[in-house]
């Protein structure tokens, strides 16, 4: 096996007395799509949120590519190449869906000063048609995201985190709120992206469908624990995971 | 051509043919509008484009005022006093800023608010360098000349000022549709998901500041050399609402906002006059009628229509669609 892109080490988040992840310890390999299930309140999000630099975890460590990232910003995490997409809607509604796709990478282009003489479209515009075509969203690139019917603005959500070629992408519940017709869609647009850059992506979902189907590896958390972690055909059998969460 | 830009050319159109044909105090009066424009403008960008509420622009404007008129007391030229006003401010700005790093809406209000009763209370009690409420008369100094034509009459000063309103409303145009302007929006509509996208909040939120104080300053030295005479009244808290005021009633994150809102705080009090002693009350009035009807500005008009027409259609090919089901059941 090749050295991990994410390593992740004994990582504990305490709120109070509550334990929300007690010592989670995980690797994802490069180009691997790795998911994360469990019940609610079994510390997905904290986990998700401590590596992504939104919370501080108490202890543990995060490497990516071998290098610290523990404690840092979601904006140094950015420029280090991870992106992340959210559990509710973050679009910026009163721009285009192309201009949401453009400020989504403009930051990678040249200097900040450079940026202020730089044109328009930060020179992302054909980057930006490429994925507004690949994720099928062409009819609507030139209205305003908030405009969008959710499904909609749940592609471009998505589409936004993969603007900046990130080397890994956490997506959190890229399927909440979405109608069972698009699931299989946004299930095959990743598996394209997986493919087409081999980017490493960690989804946190509750469609069991999906995360089966999507992903390589699944770890399973149960209040704040690794349960387990192995090839959605191991999950499936685990007898442990099967009376914990998942059922018959 | 673009909409907005049609409606820019034909509105400067008018602004360079009519005022000749003025009195003096319409002269002022344009003039003094198109001050407030500028200061506006900046707030603008600061307020309306990247969602930072502030409190404190009239403390800037008064800062731009006074460098120009100490410096024209000290024999410095307007040409030098100017661009010293607007990276005053620039300056001043940034250190303004940083309470946005910390705290927003109603708190960093107030914080811009303590900021503009510091500096007016400094205009007011420094006697020795503001002439405090006694002010500083600077009409012996004259209005500074331009490529050896003299300013000195208002309808050349008015020009003068108009020009100056031109060439800044250009750069703000071409910052608001750089990479940066994008930055700011993002930053103003969603400042979590602008930063896990690399957009330096802290960055963006400084520079918001300091630019629309700059805008303010350089507001403050024209208005300056406009009214001749400056003391601390004009700069203080009341201002900056009527200045925040103006950005909403004209339409926040609208380019022409201030240009319309810097209208109904300027020009619409003198309108109203016919009314003597109730001019406030009406004007009042109508602010709150205004903001009740038009709560994003009038420049939202359009854009409510729009979306009225829109619904329209919606409702019309649902209700098309329920009948040809209807049809075909």
């Amino acid at each position: 096996m090749s050295a991990p892109l994410l390593k992740v080490t004994g990582l504990k988040k305490a709120y109070g007395a509550i334990q929300a992840v007690a010592g989670v310890s995980f690797e994802v390999q490069p180009g691997e799509i790795f998911g994360v299930i469990g019940p609610n309140g079994s510390g997905k999000t904290t986990m998700f949120n401590s590596v992504l630099g939104q919370i501080k975890p108490n202890a543990g460590a995060i490497e990516l590519n071998g290098r610290d990232i523990t404690g840092l910003s979601p904006l140094e995490l950015n420029r280090r190449g991870v992106g992340r997409t959210f559990q509710t809607l973050q679009v910026f509604g009163k721009m285009t869906v192309r201009d949401n796709l453009i400020v989504a990478a403009q930051e990678h282009q040249g200097s900040m000063f450079g940026r202020m003489f730089a044109p328009s479209d930060s020179g992302l515009g054909a980057k930006a048609d490429a994925l507004i075509d690949q994720f099928r969203i062409r009819h609507v690139a030139h209205k305003k995201a908030g405009e969008l019917s959710y499904g909609q603005q749940k592609l471009v959500d998505i589409a936004m985190a993969f603007m900046s070629d990130p080397a890994l992408v956490l997506l959190d519940e890229p399927c909440a709120g979405v109608n069972p017709s698009l699931v299989g869609g946004i299930s095959t647009l990743l598996k394209e992206l997986n493919k087409s850059r081999a980017g490493s992506f960690i989804v946190i979902e509750h469609n069991m469908d999906f995360v089966m189907d999507l992903c390589h590896r699944i770890m399973v958390m149960v209040e704040g624990t690794v349960m387990a972690i192995g090839t959605p055909a191991e999950i499936r059998a685990n007898k442990q995971v099967l009376d914990a969460y998942l059922g018959n | 051509m673009n909409r907005t830009i049609l409606f820019g050319i034909l509105g400067l159109a008018l602004l360079l043919a009519v005022p000749p044909f003025l009195k003096n105090y319409g002269i002022y009066l344009i003039s003094y509008w198109l001050v407030f424009v500028i200061a506006t403008m900046g707030l603008n960008l600061t307020v309306g484009y990247a969602g930072q509420k502030s409190l404190g622009h009239a403390a800037f404007f008064g800062l731009g005022a006074y460098t120009v008129a100490i410096l024209a007391k000290a024999g410095i030229s307007f040409w030098l006093g100017l661009p010293l006003a607007a990276v005053g401010c620039f300056i001043i700005g940034l250190g303004l800023g940083f309470p946005a790093l910390r705290v927003q809406t109603i708190y960093l209000a107030f914080a811009t608010l303590g900021f503009n009763t510091a500096v007016w209370l400094v205009m007011r009690n420094e006697e020795w360098l503001t002439g405090g409420t006694f002010g500083m008369d600077i009409s012996a100094y004259g209005r500074p000349g331009l490529f050896g034509l003299s300013l000195e009459k208002n309808l050349a000063y008015y020009y003068f000022v108009l020009g100056a309103t031109v060439v800044l409303s250009g750069l703000l145009w071409a910052l608001l549709r750089s990479p940066w302007g994008k930055a700011f929006t993002a930053l103003r509509d969603n400042p979590i998901r602008a930063e896990s996208l690399g957009i330096s909040v802290q960055s963006y939120t400084l520079l918001a500041f300091a630019i629309g104080a700059a805008y303010a300053g350089i507001a403050g030295a024209l208005f300056a050399h406009l009214v001749q005479f400056i003391e601390p009244a004009p700069f203080a808290v009341g201002t900056s609402i009527m200045m925040y005021l103006m950005v909403v009633v004209g339409g926040t994150g609208y380019f022409f906002g201030p240009v319309l809102g810097a209208a109904v705080g300027v020009l619409l009090p003198e309108w109203l006059r016919f009314a003597q002693a109730w001019y406030l009350f009406v004007f009042g009035s109508l602010v709150v009628v205004l903001m009740l009807w038009l709560p994003d500005g009038l420049l939202s008009i359009p854009d409510r229509l729009k979306a009225r027409r829109q619904a329209r259609e919606a409702s019309a090919a649902r209700a098309n669609a329920a009948r040809a089901v209807g049809v075909q059941s």
